[in-house]
Parts: structure tokens; sequence; C-alpha cells
């Protein structure tokens, strides 16, 4: 825990050039607290961290360790208690909840746990859904194609496999070019197979549009594909590791 | 309490917004349902201890004149209980401070005691006493028009002689519930009233000493008056009988039927229409929270709760929307059927109102109300029922949606994304999306065909008063009048045309169909009173033979070219042969023309005239009028205007407070559509709809997806609603069909115009509750949960 500690000191304090220059978002001392009732869940309690241009980066952490609620932070879907969040130079703290809805639809893609498409929707409209309302889409064919679905563009959810609907959630995610991708256990419901196919997919896309993508699992082995890897406990940062070389998605196995 | 009842409870309060809204409708329903029933059996209640306890008469007869003694003979009838012989005239009254002539119907009662039939309810003051030829008697109603009170004084034109008369009491009569004057439609109190007189001061007056022209029967139990009455026109027929009838075709009971029968055709039209859209709402809430109890569902059988404990615990929540809405209709109901009761109250004059709706009224609602909502919600407790509990348990399969006919087409490309997933979803489940708009239809319709009253009144009005009627002002004669004295109202002040009308008391005959009526004689160049039918043409009346109404003629069953026999009740009383030649529409009666001419021959009389009609110059009324009441042979004089004025005020008026009652109904009706349908998309959609906030989606452009979809439904509901309506107007129309009016279906585009815009705010509210719930979409819970 100690080492950990010192390590996060080194990341935050002596970034390189490149990563103070390039970062796309930025928290400092983000504390969340649930109340209920008369407990208080302390969800964050003081955690730093940027995401950089480019950078595919794996929050790992086990289940209350405040994974989510970071995500949450960072996506613009949940405010914290305490502590600062920025996206390039605008704080969305204090952002109106009509700013921050501006910031989700031009900026943010967003892979859930459940796929979240929208049922009556083939795949190509579902891409189609948030590529009407971003400011610089790709094709929603070309989204399908990236992720490697361009011949089930015209299916319904219903008729897609587990893996297929979380690789549309994907192509509808990175359709509009965002600037960040926040995936919240993109392969949670998957099995390892199928899930690799999903992690493939992102990896594409980082690769191949440089889309800096944060992404949430439990799963240490998922870690091996990142730049960085995150590890929460407690509401806290515990390590941050940076990975010498980013393993393919392919050789992942869990 | 047991679990699965605390459960029930709790998802009562939970869907408390939902519960109500269809509760209100079936409220409703129960409302109008008790209403109706209520009102009819207190009208009844009321008439028929007000008949009996003032010993109403059952036959009734008038006659020239006609020895005191004949009366003897007449209760020995068999079937005769009592006999109650009366002089009964009509006189001009002058009212001081009122300028026009008011019709006086005098009716004698003995001077001692209470007369044995159609004893009076004496409401203030005293019956006339012994020796008081000028003492009178006057009804409440018309009393209370001219403010009259015992002691007070009016002048009485009677048999051409002027008389000082004192008002001693006010009462009410069951001869008179329906106090309507001759050629009225509606009661005016203020130009018609009822006198009674002592019977010696009414014979002097009349020159009736010994004799009578009016005579009531009441019968023994068990008899039929049509046998009595054969006998009775028999023994009347030598003094001038003009036929007697029976209480069923007394004047102010036959209103008073007319009007009870209407209220039973409405006791259940409407009713029906709230219920089964309360049925369609509970079924649609309850397979809603079915399909998100899947898991509970199986738990629950796994746990080993058999299915009928299952079925039963949705049966109950059924049960308990409709028990709510039962309640609240019970209390409404009664409210309602109170109000419409004293409304009734106000033409129909009883001296008391029995309101005391009996066990039978909330039962049979409430039993009908609980049945069809179970009815309804039959096909949602069956699915929860059929479950098989490991099924259950597991998440419903993703729901399969088709491209349908659309996919692909010019117009698909041409729609956004959100728009397409209001087409899928409302294509999805056609049903669902059908009965929706059906239930949208279904208030606009019930509108419609309220608000279409006052248009269909409008009608009326036109056609009867306006299209037909042309004269200022109709003065009636005491005795047919030879033809010169239409030369004395000629040259009355003011007086711009005067023409003659006959009308004659018969019976006519087809085969074994009757009908007691008048033959109207007129001239075929009147331009004053012409005759013409609903549509707008003419019918001159030909040479020889009768025109007659088509209600009239489907009486009788004839058709232009056969003969019916007319039996005249006046006069030389001749039986004659005459052929139907024409019919036509009316609204109101069942009249029948004659050519003044021809029904002059028939009587075997000279050209005689019963009334004249008037044209005046406005200008000269009170001088006219000044004249009329002094005028021995005028019986009386209606005006058109104050007909006119008098028809709005009675029934607009009323129509008026029951179409806003309806209009409250209606919105009811399309705000429980609305708001159900809108909260069950939303609970269907609401993991959904938060995805899309997550993804960037503005409220504004959720809110059309939930919106747009009910959105849909209503526009497809309205135009819908309208045709409906026309039809729901029609039904009532045919059922409100009497002897008395035919309601014609008339709808203005200003109604459907009306109708549609309050259907339309109704449904924007409660669109507009379920929008703000899309405020409080909790955003992360979507990240997580696996809809």
């Amino acid at each position: 825990m100690a080492v950990g500690c010192v390590t996060i000191d080194v990341e935050m304090t002596s970034p390189s050039g490149r990563e103070r220059d390039d970062a796309v978002m930025r928290c400092r001392g983000l504390s969340k607290i649930y109340r209920t009732g008369e407990v208080e869940v302390a969800a964050l309690r003081g955690v730093d961290l940027d995401l950089h241009e480019g950078e595919l980066v794996v929050l790992l952490g086990a289940s209350g360790s405040g994974k989510s609620t970071l995500l949450n932070i960072l996506g613009g879907l949940d405010r914290p208690t305490q502590g600062e969040v920025f996206f390039q130079e605008t704080e969305l703290t204090s952002a109106a909840d009509s700013a921050l809805t501006r910031f989700r639809r031009d900026h943010v893609g967003f892979v859930f746990q459940f796929y979240n498409l929208v049922p009556s929707l083939t795949a190509l409209e579902n891409v189609g859904l948030v590529t009407e309302i971003a400011p610089a889409p790709m094709e929603p064919a070309a989204a399908l194609a990236l992720v490697g679905l361009a011949e089930r563009a015209q299916h319904f959810p219903a008729q897609m496999s587990g893996g297929e609907q979380q690789r549309v959630a994907i192509a509808r995610a990175i359709a509009k070019q965002p600037s960040v991708l926040l995936c919240d256990e993109p392969t949670g419901a998957l099995d390892s197979k199928t899930g690799v196919l999903v992690l493939e997919a992102l990896d594409r896309v980082n690769r191949d549009l440089g889309t800096t993508t944060a992404l949430i699992t439990h799963n240490v082995s998922i870690a091996e594909m990142a730049d960085r890897v995150v590890t929460l406990a407690d509401g806290q940062i515990t390590e941050v590791r940076r990975n010498a070389t980013r393993v393919q998605a392919r050789e992942i196995v869990w | 309490m047991r679990a699965l009842n605390r459960k029930l409870l709790r998802d009562l309060w939970r869907l408390w917004g939902q519960i109500l809204a269809i509760a209100l409708v079936v409220a409703s329903g129960v409302a109008l349902l008790v209403m109706s029933l209520s009102s009819i059996e207190s009208l009844e209640g009321t008439t028929d201890a007000y008949y009996e306890r003032y010993r109403f008469a059952e036959v009734f007869a008038t006659v020239k004149r006609a020895p005191e003694n004949l009366a003897n003979r007449i209760a020995d009838l068999p079937g005769v209980q009592a006999v109650q012989t009366r002089v009964v005239e009509f006189a001009n009254l002058d009212i001081p401070g009122f300028e026009e002539p008011v019709i006086g119907q005098v009716v004698s009662v003995p001077e001692r005691g209470a007369p044995l039939l159609n004893q009076l309810a004496i409401r203030v003051g005293r019956s006339v006493a012994p020796n008081r030829p000028d003492e009178v008697v006057v009804s409440e109603p018309f009393a209370e028009a001219h403010g009259l009170l015992p002691g007070d004084r009016l002048s009485a034109t009677m048999n051409g002689k002027k008389r000082d008369l004192e008002v001693v009491g006010i009462a009410l009569s069951p001869e008179f519930v329906y106090a309507i004057g001759p050629g009225a439609l509606t009661p005016d109190e203020k130009r018609y009233g009822v006198l009674w007189m002592g019977r010696e001061a009414m014979a002097a007056a009349y020159d009736l000493d010994g004799a009578f022209n009016d005579v009531s029967l009441s019968l023994l139990r068990g008899t039929v008056p049509d046998d009595v009455i054969n006998r009775l026109d028999l023994l009347l027929e030598p003094h001038g009988g003009v036929g007697a009838v029976a209480r069923k075709n007394q004047l102010s009971n036959w209103f008073l039927m007319n009007e009870l029968q209407q209220l039973r055709s409405m006791a259940f039209i409407l009713p029906s229409i709230f219920l089964a859209v309360a049925a369609f709402l509970s079924n649609m809430v309850l397979a809603r929270l079915i399909a998100t109890e899947r898991a509970e569902i199986g738990l629950l059988k796994a746990f080993g709760y058999s299915n009928r404990e299952i079925g039963w615990h949705y049966a109950k929540m059924v049960m308990a929307i409709a028990g709510l809405g039962v309640v609240i209709g019970w209390g409404a109901g009664v409210w309602l059927g109170r109000f419409n009761t004293e409304l009734y109250g106000d033409f129909y004059r009883f001296p008391f109102l029995l309101f005391r709706p009996g066990p039978a009224v909330f039962v049979v609602s409430g039993l009908i109300s609980l049945a069809a909502t179970l009815l309804g919600s039959l096909g949602a407790v069956r699915q929860a029922v059929a479950l098989p509990p490991a099924e259950a348990m597991r998440p419903p399969t993703p729901t399969a949606y088709r491209k349908g006919m659309l996919g692909g087409s010019a117009f698909w490309n041409w729609l956004d994304q959100p728009s397409r997933i209001i087409v899928r979803q409302l294509t999805r489940r056609p049903g669902r999306s059908l009965m929706t708009s059906v239930g949208i239809a279904l208030s606009v319709a019930v509108l419609v065909s309220a608000l279409q009253w006052l248009d269909s009144i409008d009608r009326i009005v036109e056609s009867y008063f306006f299209e037909t009627q042309r004269q200022d002002m109709t003065v009636g004669l005491f005795d047919a009048q030879s033809q010169t004295v239409l030369y004395d109202f000629e040259h009355m002040p003011g007086v711009l045309a005067a023409e003659p009308m006959r009308s004659v008391s018969v019976e006519f005959h087809a085969g074994p169909r009757t009908h007691r009526g008048s033959i109207e004689g007129i001239r075929p160049d009147a331009s004053l009173q012409i005759v013409q039918d609903v549509n707008g043409r003419a019918i001159e009346p030909p040479p020889e033979g009768l025109v007659l109404s088509t209600m009239l003629a489907d009486k009788l069953n004839v058709r232009a070219g056969q003969n019916v026999r007319v039996e005249v009740l006046e006069g030389r009383r001749p039986v004659v042969l005459v052929p139907v030649v024409d019919t036509f529409e009316t609204y109101i009666g069942t009249p029948a023309y004659m050519h003044l001419t021809a029904l002059n021959r028939v009587l075997k009389e000279p050209n005689t005239v019963g009334h004249v009609n008037l044209l005046v110059d406005s200008s000269y009324h009170s001088a006219l009028f000044e004249r009329l009441k002094e005028t021995p042979d005028v019986s009386g004089v209606i005006l058109r205007q104050a007909a006119i004025d008098k028809f709005h005020e009675t029934l607009a008026e009323t129509l008026l407070i029951f179409v806003s009652f309806f209009v409250v109904f209606a919105c009811v009706l399309g705000f429980g559509v609305a708001y159900n349908n809108a909260r069950i998309a939303l609970s269907e959609r609401g993991h959904e709809l938060a995805t899309l906030r997550v993804l960037g989606f503005t409220r504004v452009e959720i809110s059309y997806i939930l919106i747009g979809e009910i959105g849909a439904l209503i526009i497809i509901g309205l135009p819908l609603g309208c045709v409906a309506g026309a039809g729901l107007a029609w039904i009532m129309s045919a059922s409100f069909q009497t002897e008395l009016y035919r309601v014609p279906v008339v709808i203005e585009p200003s109604t459907y115009g009306l109708s549609v815009l309050i259907v339309l705010a109704a449904t924007l509210i409660s669109a507009a509750l379920v929008r703000l719930r899309l405020d409080r979409l909790d955003l992360i819970a979507a990240l997580k949960v696996r809809e």
C-alpha cells in the first residue's frame, strides 16, 4: 500500500511533459459521500487522476472500491461531494445539468455492462441514434465495420448474441468520435471468448482512432491491455502502474 | 396480515397515481349509473306516492255540458271506484304589472271538504271557502313567477265577464305536475297558471249550474281503463264528450312518463362506455405490473404458492381499484342523483321529493363495475397464473421487433431514430395502441354526443319556431268562430296580418292501431304558420286528405295512399275515412294537417276558425295586449318569442349543467387513458430513456420519445372520436325518441372542435405529469441494471 502511494506521488507531482500537457480529463481531490438515512458511505476519498490523450486506462478494483462512482463523475452523470473535475479547460463540477448533457453528447462515449441498446432499433439505427445528435460523427456503417459488425447492421438486438450487442454498443459509443470513451465492465455480462472479441474492438478503436479510453473492470487479466492501470480500494487510488507493453486483447485469457 | 396482502397494499400505494386514474374512470361510470338509477327510482317513488296520497284520477274526460246526475250512472259503470265531476275552463288573466295576457286554467273544487280525486296539496294559505265566490287557490309555480301571496288580487275574464279574484291559497296538484299551457312545449309559469275556484262560483260564471264539463274517475284495483273508457265515452257522447283518456295519456303524466323513459334509456349507454374503458385500463396496468414482477411470481410459486393464490392476489388488486372507484362513484352518484332529482323538481312540481336510493342501486352499480373490471383484467391475471416458476425467474427474453411494412421506405428513411423508436413501439403492441386510441376516441365521443345536444336544441328551435312559425302570436278562441272574426283581428292595433287555423280533437284508427290527437286545419296560402318537414320541404295541404307527421304515420303504420279512419271527438262527431296524401318529418309532437276547407267539410261545419295567427308590429304590443284582454272570445295568447325564450331557458340551462358534468367525465376518461399509457410507457422504457440521457440526449429529446408515443395515439384517437361521437349521438338520439321529441343529430364543426380541444387539454395535462417524472430518472441506475 505504501509503495502504491509513493507511486501516485511520483505520477502526480512529476508527470512527464507529454502527460501534463495532453490531459483530456483531470480530477483533483474527488470525494463522494452517499447518505442513506443515518448512514454515510464514502465512495471516493480524495482521488486525483488524469486521463491523457489517446491512452487506455484500466480502473481496477473490487466491488465497492469506488471505480464506478469515479467513472460516473468523469462522465458527468454524478457530482462529487468535494473536489474538481476538468474536461480540457472546462470545469464540470459546477456545470449546470444542461452543460453536462452537452458534455456527454459532444465528448463522451459510454459502453455499459448490459449494452443498453434500444431494442426497437436495428444495430445501424442504434448507432444512428447517436450520430444524429453528435457534432462530428462518423458514418454509422463505418462504426459498425470498425467493430466487425458490418454484416449485422440490419439486425435487432434480440437477434444478436451478447458479444455482438456489446460491439454494437461500442460502435454506438465511438461513432460520435468522442474525446473520452468510458466503459463500465464491458465484458461483465459475457463469457471470456465473447469478452475477448469486445476487448479487441475497444483496443482497435483506441489504437486506430486514438480515443482516450477508461475501462472499469474487476478482472485483473484485462489490465494487461492498458497503457496504465489504476487500482482503487475503499474509495482511494492505491496503485498506479504503467504497463511497459500493452498486451493484445486476443492474448488475454481469464 | 399475510405477506401477500402487505405486498398488495404496498403495490397499491406505489401505483397510486395510475390506480386513482382508473378508479376515477370506474367512478364516472358508477356515478352516471347511480345518478340515472337513483333519479329514476326517486322520480318514480315520488310520483307514485304523490299520485296515491293526493288521489290522482285514472280516467279523465271532458264534455260540453252534462247534467250532474249523470255522475251516478258513471259511478255505476263496472270497475269505477270514485267519480269527481268538475267545471274546467280557460280564462284570460290580468296580473298587475304584467303586460301580456296570461292564460289561466280554472278548475273547480268543492267549497266544502276536499275533492274526491285530484286533491290539492295546499302549500300556503287555505282552500276556497263557501259563499266566497271570488276566492281562488293558485298553482305554486304561477304564484312564484308573479310573486303572488294569499291576499293578493288578480282579475280574470271568465266567460266574457271581468272578475276580480282574491288569492287565498297556493297549491300543487298531481294533475299539473308538468303544468303546460295549451300549445306550449315547456311550462311557462309566467304566462300560464292553474286556478282552483269554488264549484258553485264556477258553475255560476260558466252557466253550468247542476251540470259539469269535466269528469275524473278512479278505478277499482285490477280494472282495465280501456273498458271503462269505452263505456264512459258512450255515456258522455250525447253531452258533447270529446273522448275519455286514461292516466297514461293525461297530459302532465304523459310528459312525466316520457321523461322517465328517456332517463331509463340513458341509464346504461354512457356507464357502459366508462366501465369498458376502465376494464381495459386495469388490464393494461396489471399486465405491466405482472411483467415487472415475473421474478417475484416465480419465487412465490417456487415457495409453493398455488396458481389460484397468485391469481387471487392480482384479482384482489383489480377489485381494490374497482372498489375504490365504486365508492367514489357511489358518493358522486348520490350527489348527482339528488341534484338531478331536484332539477327535475323544478320542471315537474311535486309537493315533496323522495330521494332515498334503495340498496338495489348500489348493489347493481357495484357488481356491474366489479364484474367489468375483473372481466377486463382476466387476460393479465391469467398471464400471471400461467407463468411456469422456472421461466418466471429468468429474465424475459428480449423484446423481438420487426421492421414492419414501413422499413426501408422513403418515409422510414426520412424518420430520425427517436421517431423510429416511437413507430416501432406503437406497432409492436397494436392491440394496446389501438385500445388507447379507442379510449381517447371514446372520451371525445362522450363530449361530442353531449355537446351536440346544444346544437340539436338550436336545430329544433330553428325548425319548429323559425322555419314553420312566422307569426308573432297565436290567439286561441273559446269556440270555433266564423271566419268573419278574422276581420276583427285584422283591425286590432298593430296587426299586420291575421290567418285562421282550426284544431280538432280526433281519434285516428288504422286497423288495430289508434292514436288520439288532433288535426290542424290550415289554409294552403298560409304564410304565417306553414307545414314544412325538417329538411325544409314545404308541404301544401292538399284539397282533400291528410298530411301526417312520419311519427304518427309510423304509429298508425300507414303510408301515403292509404286511408285512415278519423273519428272526430267534438261537434257532430262525424266518423270519416280520409286518405293520407303525404307524410313529413318533424322533431316535435305527432301533428296531422288538413286543408282548412276540407277539415270544415269533414266537420260538416261552415268555415270556422279555432285560433288566429297574428303578425304584429312590435311597437303596438301594449295596445294589442290591452285589446286582447278585453276580447271575450279570446281563450289565450301564445307569444312566439316568449315560447322560444322559455324553451331555451328550460332546456338549454338544464342541458348546460349536464354538458358540464359530461365535460368533467370525459376529461377523467381522457386523462385516465393518457396518464396510464404514458406511465406504463415510462415504466417499460425508463431504462432506455435513462440510457439515452447518458448518451447525451436532452430532457426535451427523451420527452419526445415518451410523449410522442401517446401523442401519436391521441392524434389517431381524436378524429376517431369525432366519428364515434356522431355514432354515439345517433344511438342516444334513437333511444331518446319519444312521441314528444325526436332529437336530431346535428353536430356543428365547432362542437367537434371544442370536444377535441377539451380532450387534448386533459391528455396534455396527464402527459405533462408524466413528463415531470422524466426529470427524476436515475441515470446511474441505467448503467447497472439489466432491463
